[in-house]
């Protein structure tokens, strides 16, 4: 099998804040192949989108550090790094997308602009290539009329086409990983179809590999490959997508199937995971999710589960289902 | 797009009209309200006049009829711009305001673009050290500058860089007697200008340091800032394209707000400084009474202020392509 794209090493990344260290990814491991999507799932705090900002390195310090762990693509270690490296890679070989299409792009310069700024920074494009190309990539995004969108402003550009140049800067260096964090949360439902089935078409022509962050379980089982479970900070099941939606191991990925899939319930009853995600100032002595668990032991109170294989290429930090694998 | 900016800009400088000729006739009638006129001034300064002289003189310069009666005559000669003559200089007033008027605006422009390019620089490096030595001191000496009265530096200038260290002019505005033509009349212009340009400026450096470390730090927690990181752009562009035009426009709003009070500001560094502007123009007229010169003066100044204010609008709506002029 060939190197994977990403691989992420053992990733701890701590926030130092007045009340104490928190620790908001913890030992996190995974890889991604080329031309593949892994999602990474979870509750909000469960430490999905700071894991997106560490592999760009772009975790605020202070508060944050990312304090172990190597995150290699395609076999550089990023964490090592000087800053003017790492910033050839950002943009280039890893580019990211957001959440909030709005928010995200520069409200003062035109779309172009916005653009080219990663042509010229990091391919040298001269002036009059730029417009060119950022009206070649706007196509490809499918973008109507891209030669009057280019000279336009976010503000005049509805949510689903500013998040389409988001894209479109994304992929402006053809980027070997694309991180999509949320990228279809403050987008309507007939909208997010469209982008989701955009990034998808576009993965599969350039090459890429996708890292989707999301709380949305329904995009996942459309779009992704592999998924990752995350909560406090720790994977807590990882595996391929149609095992995890069939078979979940970790109760908390039930858990969060069995409120995704409302509309199958008896009664279309609203399910929910009792409690909360508890503060990482206060985090449980053992298993962080047994608070919350229908089926946890007195032991899970005790101690806190390592991760490990249930099945090949399952690994699930459970002692229940570790004990039900054996 | 373009007919309509100028169908903005001729409707505001329509605007302009009403509102100057408003400012006018509160002046007018508020001046009038303070006891004794330009008469009893130059009854006193002869010494013997008796109360026939003083009516004459009254007479002659029309201030014995009604105040309504003056008032129309005054207004009717405004629009046809006869600001009339001077009672104690026996000039034309608009002679001796043009004599004054590009001094003063020459020294107000200057401590105008000074402050402002001062302010923005040391407020942006403050932003991008939020926290370090470098800003406490930036922070901590603009609250000195902030809190020192204008005509106090000024002295103290004078005695540092004229008297002190004999590099530059402790007053006027060129060298008597020099006789300078073309370029060598402008940088002798621009060297008597340095010190009371500085004076004037100084204060406004202090508070636009403190808006635009303000607005930068706000500018950073905005999502669009990640955005131009993960581009792979370094600090300093994001700072100075990225963060500083969308911080740029309280900077724009306090400064047509500055060249307002330069007008009143200006007296004071103008007497220390003797710099022959409209300041002391003003000073005079005001002991002396001189009703038409001091109407005058405060006719062309609130032009001036209306009109940096059209300016401050055009200047927005450069600097943030949302702000539409209709």
């Amino acid at each position: 099998m060939s190197a994977p794209v990403l691989a992420v090493d053992g990733l701890t990344v701590e926030f130092r804040t007045a009340l104490g260290t928190v620790r908001a990814v913890d030992d996190l491991s995974f890889t991604i192949g080329e031309g593949e999507t892994v999602a990474i799932v979870g509750e909000s705090g469960s430490g999905k989108s700071t894991v997106a900002l560490a592999l760009l390195r772009l975790v605020p310090d202070p508060p944050g550090r990312i304090v172990a762990g190597r995150v290699r693509l395609d076999r550089q270690d990023l964490l090592t790094l000087d800053d003017a490296e790492i910033r050839k890679v950002r943009g280039r070989r890893m580019a990211m997308i957001f959440q909030d299409p709005m928010m995200a792009l520069n409200p003062v310069y035109t779309v172009e602009r916005q653009i080219g700024e990663v042509l010229r920074l990091h391919l040298g494009l001269p002036r009059q290539q730029v417009f060119d190309q950022v009206v070649e990539l706007l196509r490809l995004v499918g973008v109507p009329a891209p030669e009057d969108r280019a000279r336009q402003y976010p503000h005049n550009l509805s949510g689903g086409m500013r998040q389409r140049v988001m894209i479109a800067m994304a992929l402006a260096c053809k980027p070997r990983l694309l991180i999509a964090d949320e990228p279809t949360t403050a987008l309507d439902v007939t909208v997010q179809a469209q982008v989701l089935e955009l990034i998808q078409e576009l993965k599969s022509r350039l090459g890429m590999a996708v890292l989707l962050i999301t709380h949305d379980l329904s995009i996942v089982a459309e779009t992704a490959h592999r998924v990752i479970v995350m909560y406090t900070g720790r994977k807590v099941e990882e595996g391929a997508t149609a095992e995890i939606f069939a078979d979940p191991r970790h109760p908390y990925t039930g858990g969060l199937l069995g409120a995704a899939k409302w509309e199958e319930n008896e009664g279309n009853e609203l399910r929910e995971i009792p409690g909360a995600v508890p503060s990482p100032f206060d985090m449980p002595r053992g298993c962080s999710f047994a608070p919350r668990c229908a089926v946890a032991l007195a032991r899970c109170r005790e101690h806190a589960p390592a991760l490990a294989d249930v099945a090949p290429g399952r690994p699930v930090r459970c002692f229940v289902a570790q004990e039900a694998a054996r | 797009m373009r007919q309509a900016s100028l169908l903005f800009l001729v409707r505001r400088l329509l605007q302009i009209v009403p509102v100057v000729l408003a400012i006018v006739a509160l002046n007018f009638f508020l001046l009038r309200m303070a006891p004794g006129d330009v008469a009893d001034i130059l009854a006193g300064q002869m010494g013997h006049a008796t109360a026939e002289f003083t009516q004459q003189l009254r007479q002659e310069f029309g201030l014995d009829r009604p105040l309504y009666q003056q008032f129309f005559i005054y207004m009717g000669k405004l629009l046809t711009f006869d600001l009339g003559v001077s009672h104690l200089q026996q000039t034309p007033v608009i002679v001796l305001i043009l004599d004054r008027l590009p001094a003063t605006l020459i020294l107000m422009l200057t401590s105008v673009v000074l402050a402002v390019a001062l302010g923005v620089v040391l407020g942006v490096a403050a932003a991008r050290r939020e926290g370090t030595i470098a800003d406490s001191l930036i922070s901590v000496l603009a609250l000195v500058v902030y809190a020192t009265p204008a005509f106090w530096l000024g002295l103290m200038l004078i005695v540092l860089f004229s008297i002190k260290l004999d590099i530059l002019p402790s007053g006027g505005m060129i060298q008597i007697g020099a006789g300078l033509k073309g370029a060598a009349y402008a940088l002798d212009v621009a060297w008597h200008l340095i010190l009371p340009a500085a004076t004037l400026a100084l204060f406004y450096v202090a508070i636009y340091t403190r808006l635009m470390r303000a607005s930068m730090l706000e500018v950073y927690g905005l999502d669009f800032i990640v955005t131009a990181r993960a581009k792979g752009l370094s600090e300093t562009a994001i700072a100075w394209t990225h963060a500083l035009r969308n911080a740029l426009l309280p900077v724009v709003t306090l400064a047509g707000v500055q060249f307002g009070h330069l007008l009143g500001g200006s007296i004071l560094v103008e007497t220390v400084f003797g710099w022959p502007g409209l300041g002391r123009l003003v000073f005079d007229a005001l002991l002396q009474r001189d009703l038409n010169l001091l109407l005058g003066i405060l006719f062309v100044s609130s032009a001036v202020v209306v009109s940096a204010n059209l300016v401050v609008d055009l200047i927005y709506g450069l600097l943030d392509p949302r702000i539409v002029h209709k």
